[in-house]
């Protein structure tokens, strides 16, 4: 069994690594960088965090795989859902503000 | 470790699959995977408005980060704790266990009084569930649904690990609650996890 042969990982390691991802996020916002390429680095950054916490701290690394795969469907549900909720966001704009301001601020983000 | 795990795979009815140590890591597991979808609908929900609203205030401006990146190094230190607790409580050592679970608790606590004072300090400057100085007065309601959310996940959490000091005090054996602090473990770690989300998504972003 997997997991009967539970293994203590370097927890120490793990905590200096979140620490210093933490650091990089917040240095990530000062660059001098395009808003899509400091969005896309942050996200990177935060998922980076959230696995090593899930694999290393939750021991999701030593659990069978079936087990990791319940724990990422929530990321996959929650990505879909933003893609689902946009389209039902873009349409109250055009309500409320007008056409102009619906074709303008998609561009924005 | 493995006499833990053989020692609680006889005393189950049967073997649970997934985790054969016990039903209850399974069942914490699906626990979580259900509130994550509460925490990733929130955070969906928060992006999609955000995108498609024309005067959303830029949270790094309104909101400031560096107290909430000290409780966010707060939070993962509690999440080191809480896994020297685990690996204690295997060596057999149930005072230094229950020791890290109070420190844990403890960061917990500290926590949610910080998140306390930061709410405060917000809400004179004018940031409300219904509306704001700053643009659309969405962002204050969802500010404050899904720090909100977390924080009685913090609370929850806190009073969750002191049931687990007395779990371990009242178990002569340290092998008899390994389980059950392994299972407490797994909700704290989930909720440090998903206050990074947050502190990305509704601070940094």
């Amino acid at each position: 069994m997997a997991t009967a042969e539970h293994k203590h990982p370097n927890y120490m390691a793990i905590f200096w690594y979140l620490a210093i991802l933490t650091v990089v996020e917040i240095a990530v916002i000062y660059m001098p960088l395009s808003k899509f390429t400091i969005g896309a680095l942050l996200c990177a950054l935060a998922l980076g965090k959230a696995a090593l916490v899930a694999m290393y701290f939750m021991h999701l690394r030593f659990e069978a795989r079936t087990l990791g795969l319940i724990a990422v469907t929530p990321l996959v549900i929650a990505t879909l859902l933003v893609f689902v909720l946009l389209p039902d966001g873009f349409a109250v704009v055009k309500k409320t503000v007008g056409v102009k301001a619906a074709t303008t601020e998609p561009a924005k983000h | 470790m493995s006499h833990v795990a053989s020692m609680h795979g006889a005393v189950e009815p049967a073997e649970s699959p997934l985790t054969p140590e016990s039903w209850g890591k399974l069942g914490m597991w699906i626990f979580l995977a259900g509130d994550a979808v509460g925490f990733g609908t929130l955070l969906a929900g928060y992006g999609a408005m955000r995108a498609t609203s024309g005067d959303w205030p830029r949270p790094f401006d309104v909101l400031g980060i560096n107290l909430t990146a000290a409780m966010t190094f707060l939070l993962i230190c509690s999440s080191v704790t809480m896994v020297k607790a685990l690996e204690w409580l295997g060596k057999g050592d149930r005072t230094r266990a229950r020791v890290l679970l109070f420190l844990t608790a403890l960061g917990g606590a500290l926590f949610v009084s910080l998140q306390a004072y930061e709410w405060t300090h917000l809400i004179h400057r004018g940031l409300h569930i219904n509306g704001n100085p700053w643009g659309a007065s969405l962002f204050g309601t969802s500010f404050f649904l899904v720090t909100g959310f977390h924080g009685l996940h913090v609370t929850g959490g806190v009073i969750y690990l002191l049931a687990m000091m007395r779990v371990v005090k009242r178990r002569p054996v340290p092998a008899a609650s390994y389980n059950a602090v392994e299972i407490a473990g797994l909700y704290w770690h989930f909720v440090d996890l998903v206050w990074i989300m947050v502190f990305t998504f509704m601070y940094l972003l």
